[in-house]
């Protein structure tokens, strides 16, 4: 019937143990597939059983409050101390919620400058369900029957019957319809469920948004746009860049574009000013002015800022995963998670000694994806 | 009022009223009353004292379950509080609330409306920190209650769909807090958004369009926040409720699993009846989870967003951490190394962020789901086990469990690589080196020392059956010699020790059989046999009454050789302390400082 050999039979029983009454080791795991699992070393012999027997349930100990009366008054007042403190700290949420102004704040030792408010209301509502909480748990523990109920268990399995009468039903029920004997209904059937979901899976993801097309490749550069310093948005004259200096850099006008976030998220740059010599790659000096060089700020990772500037050592670094750029050679990978270098602004400079862009950014900037290169 | 009736007297009118009922009182009433009306309605006595009666075993690790479905709850609960003054915009607003250092600058609708609950919304504060809190209690306990099931077997058949449903919870349980934490749109959670977004992009041939169909058009656009809402408050909860209510009613169904122990067997459940003991004792400890939550809430700050101020795309900041559950998927971003982006035919084959971040993730939750398959796969047990198992009993098991948590924290580790290289002044890339070799050393290291640390134990327990427990009382045998009584377990303490069943590695049905037949095994079967061999080879088997009784006549035998004749005169009896002198000094060898040593013994101490 099943791998279990006994079948319990009856409903739930439930019943208060008789503690030491023996109960067999493994009951119901006799019929044990041939793997031989449970083999074990150490013939029975002489009389010695081949394993130990389960000595049951092991006798059960009262609790103080099971002997004592004082005990369980003693528990009684503990219990209603907890509630007590509770109905207590309910009052005191509710006094605090009218009483303590929102913006007032106060020194508590070990957390510092707190919101006052924050602190009472918490600690008031805290308490108030932690005691009921622990009241609770302490009642269980010390007053409710501490004696050990066993429940038996019943296989998951149904019986032979159940299961053959089930496939049946659904042998029947099959054949009722005459599905089977009616090869049009079954095909047709089958077509209108396979495509009936096609409809809703093409109005969302057809009407999600829009294809990304070059929108990924461009930014909001473009040839002769001034470098602005973010976030004043002022212009940045080349002769005012002293050597070592890092400015965070928007294309002019974009804080009045359409989109500010959208084109910010593509067309940060950082500029910065290297030492005569310290550039090792002719492209990147030629697409500077004067050992004063652009990057775009979005890692080629994926497409955190690239923030943090090593002056020393003419880094940029990435906060978020710590993609390492060495700006001395053409901000190719040094360290970390990213591969392609930071693509170059090539800038020059205007009439007025301005610092502006020669070109738009020539590759994609920020992450990679499929279509890119 | 017909002619020929009689009237009556008022007496005669009452005659026939039926007394009033006495008030009923205690069980009658519930009987009676509004228990009996539903009951007349829908039948529900019998389930309800079905479920009423249902035992429970009593155990620590029990309550660790219990702690993720409370704090779900809570969850909920200040969940629906907060949709009350959240916006769900990237609307641009300009700040002019009461927290002065933000006053005038631009900001998103779900921004400014998150720090006006923080400081505008009387309690509003304390609701969003119990809030946090409780999603990362949430996502903790229900890690360690997996850790828990996994170590203890209970995922073994019958449980195994629950096991497969809990997995799927818990990836859901850690997508649930992405989704939240991205809500209020603050800095951080939008730096993590973007990264989001690199991952998608990274996807191949898809990716781009992917990214652009999610947010809506180019990142990061309007579209997000308020999607992102929808699948946090309705999509999401919807679907962690619906499998969480899968999830507690097959534990119903199955009966909880108990340790073992004396009295308890595979076909029973013995521990306290739901009513009252339970009743209390679970529902007390909801009030002590929400309780905590809330004082931490109230004693400690998280997610302080109007500190890192509004997401702005070209600001960052260093120690760019996300919550806690995400971090192994972040490490991953951060180890794996970069010479895995490729340019094939002129298209960017993305690997160095596509497999940490969208492979990983799934991948060990699809090994973690199809666990129990493989086990019953390599140990071909297809029976029910509502016993648990002690993780030192199933060392194989424990030690993979061991080798899957490390790989974790490495990955997790990883997360915090910044900070690590800030707090304790070390360099970044040593650090990021050292966890990628870390990353392929640590795991199977882990799984052998925890696999032998598992048989030491197993021995210890052997040990313990066989020579018992050092009782402190020395013993001096008539020839001088010096010995530790050991007292043999109780029964009850012994059959905790020795109950379980040892595996041994299937074996292979020998090539030829008993009739000269030659029979070919099968390639899967002989990987079974391996992997079988693999888990079970090094068993070390349950003391059986046999051995014990060995061990003691062992010990007697040795005990006679070595204190003389005169000890133990046949059929005197002996003292009580034969059989039991174990772990003494004339046990030990020679080289000992501890060894017995007779000739130095003190002539005048000798009886």
């Amino acid at each position: 019937m099943s791998e279990h050999g006994t079948q319990p039979t009856g409903d739930q029983v439930n019943q208060v143990n008789q503690p030491g009454a023996p109960v067999s080791p493994h009951q119901g795991l006799e019929h044990r597939p041939a793997q031989q699992l449970d083999e074990v070393s150490g013939d029975g012999s002489g009389g010695i059983p081949e394993r130990f027997s389960d000595p049951g349930l092991p006798p059960h100990v009262p609790r103080s409050a099971d002997l004592d009366e004082l005990a369980a008054r003693r528990a009684e007042r503990q219990v209603a101390a907890l509630f007590s403190v509770s109905m207590v700290a309910t009052v005191v949420f509710l006094v605090a919620y009218f009483v303590i102004d929102q913006g007032s704040y106060t020194f508590i030792p070990g957390i510092g400058l707190a919101s006052l408010s924050n602190i009472v209301l918490g600690v008031s509502l805290g308490v108030s369900l932690l005691c009921i909480g622990l009241g609770a748990v302490h009642w269980a523990k010390t007053l409710m029957p501490d004696t050990d109920v066993t429940e038996e268990r019943h296989p998951q399995r149904s019986s032979d019957e159940a299961r053959s009468d089930a496939v049946e039903t659904i042998v029947a029920g099959g054949s009722a319809s005459q599905l089977g004997r009616r090869p049009l209904i079954k095909y047709t059937l089958a077509g209108a469920l396979g495509l009936f979901a096609i409809p809703l899976l093409v109005q969302l993801t057809g009407s999600l948004g829009p294809l990304p097309r070059a929108d990924l490749s461009n930014t909001f550069w473009r040839k002769g746009m001034r470098l602005m310093r973010d976030p004043e948005m002022t212009p940045i004259k080349a002769s005012d860049v002293t050597v070592g200096s890092f400015y965070h850099v928007l294309p002019e006008g974009i804080d009045k574009s359409e989109h500010v976030l959208e084109e910010k998220a593509k067309a940060a740059v950082v500029l910065i000013s290297l030492p005569p010599g310290a550039i090792q790659v002719p492209k990147e000096r030629d697409w500077g002015v004067d050992g004063i060089v652009a990057y775009s700020k979005i890692c080629t990772h994926v497409g955190c800022p690239v923030g943090l500037y090593e002056h020393r050592t003419h880094l940029l670094m990435c906060p978020c995963h710590q993609s390492t750029f060495d700006v001395t050679r053409d901000a190719e990978v040094l360290f970390g998670p990213a591969h392609r270098p930071l693509p170059q602004l090539k800038i020059t400079v205007d009439a007025q000694g301005y610092l502006i862009a020669a070109a738009p950014f020539l590759q994609p900037v920020g992450p990679s994806f499929w279509e890119r290169a | 009022m017909s002619p020929n009736s009689t009237p009556k007297g008022a007496a005669g009118l009452r005659a026939d009223d039926v007394p009033l009922p006495e008030r009923q009182k205690g069980a009658k009433a519930l009987a009676g009353g509004l228990a009996g009306w539903v009951d007349d309605r829908t039948g529900t006595a019998r389930p309800t004292s079905y479920l009423l009666k249902k035992v429970f075993p009593d155990h620590w690790s029990f309550m660790l379950g219990e702690i993720a479905m409370f704090s779900l709850v809570i969850l909920l609960i200040t969940g629906t509080f907060l949709t009350f003054w959240f916006v769900p915009s990237a609307g641009q607003v300009i700040y002019n609330g009461s927290y002065v250092p933000l006053k005038g600058i631009p900001m998103s609708e779900a921004f400014k409306s998150t720090v006006d609950i923080s400081f505008d919304v009387r309690g509003g504060l304390i609701m969003r920190q119990i809030h946090h809190w409780a999603a990362l209690l949430f996502t903790v306990s229900i890690t360690v209650h997996m850790f828990r099931v996994f170590f203890t077997g209970a995922f073994r058949k019958p449980r195994e769909i629950n096991w497969v449903i809990g997995t799927i919870l818990s990836l859901l349980a850690i997508n649930e807090g992405f989704t939240g934490y991205s809500l209020p749109d603050d800095l951080l959670s939008g730096t993590g958004l973007r990264a989001a977004e690199g991952f998608i992009q990274s996807v191949p041939v898809l990716g781009s369009y992917m990214a652009y169909f999610l947010f809506g058009g180019a990142f990061p656009g309007e579209a997000i926040i308020p999607r992102l809402f929808t699948v946090h408050v309705l999509l999401l909860p919807a679907l962690i409720i619906g499998l969480f209510t899968a999830h507690i009613v097959l534990v119903a169904v199955h009966k909880h699993t108990q340790y073992p122990g004396p009295g308890k067997t595979n076909d029973n459940v013995v521990g306290y009846p739901f009513m009252p003991v339970y009743l209390a004792k679970s529902g007390g400890f909801f009030f002590i989870v929400f309780g905590i939550t809330t004082l931490m809430a109230a004693l400690v700050t998280i997610n302080p967003i109007w500190m890192y101020g509004p997401y702005d795309p070209t600001a960052g900041t260093a120690g760019s951490q996300p919550d806690w559950y995400m971090g192994f998927a972040d490490g991953a971003l951060r180890l794996f190394p970069g010479f895995t982006e490729f340019t094939v035919f002129g298209f960017t084959l993305s690997l160095n962020v596509f497999i940490p971040s969208l492979i990983v993730m799934p991948l060990l939750y699809s090994i973690a789901g199809a666990y129990p398959f493989i086990e019953s796969w390599v140990t071909g047990d297809k029976r029910e086990h509502h016993l648990l198992e002690r993780p030192r009993n199933a060392p194989t098991r424990t030690g993979l469990g061991v080798m899957a948590i490390s790989f974790y924290l490495i990955l997790f580790i990883a997360a915090g690589d910044d900070l690590i290289a800030i707090k304790l002044g070390l360099s970044i890339n040593q650090i990021v080196r050292t966890l990628q070799v870390m990353l392929i050393v640590v795991p199977p290291l882990a799984y052998w020392v925890t696999k032998r640390i598992c048989m030491s134990l197993q021995r210890r327990d052997r040990d313990l059956v066989l020579h018992g427990h050092e009782s402190g009382r020395i013993v001096r045998t008539a020839g001088g010699s010096f010995f530790e009584v050991h007292e043999p377990l109780p029964e009850h303490q012994r059959w905790s020790l020795v109950q379980h069943e040892t595996p041994t590695p299937l074996q292979l049905t020998p090539r030829v059989d008993a009739n000269g037949v030659e029979r070919k095994s099968t390639r899967r079967e002989r990987l079974r046999a391996k992997v079988s061999s693999f888990y079970f080879a090094d068993s070390i088997q349950a003391v059986t009454p046999a051995e014990l009784t060995a061990a003691h006549h062992d010990g007697s035998a040795r005990e006679a050789i070595e204190t003389g004749p005169d000890a133990r005169e046949p059929g005197s009896g002996g003292p009580d302390w034969v059989g039991q002198l174990h772990g003494g000094a004339d046990e030990r060898p020679e080289t000992d400082a501890y060894a017995s040593h007779d000739e130095g013994a003190d002539p005048a101490s000798a009886p």
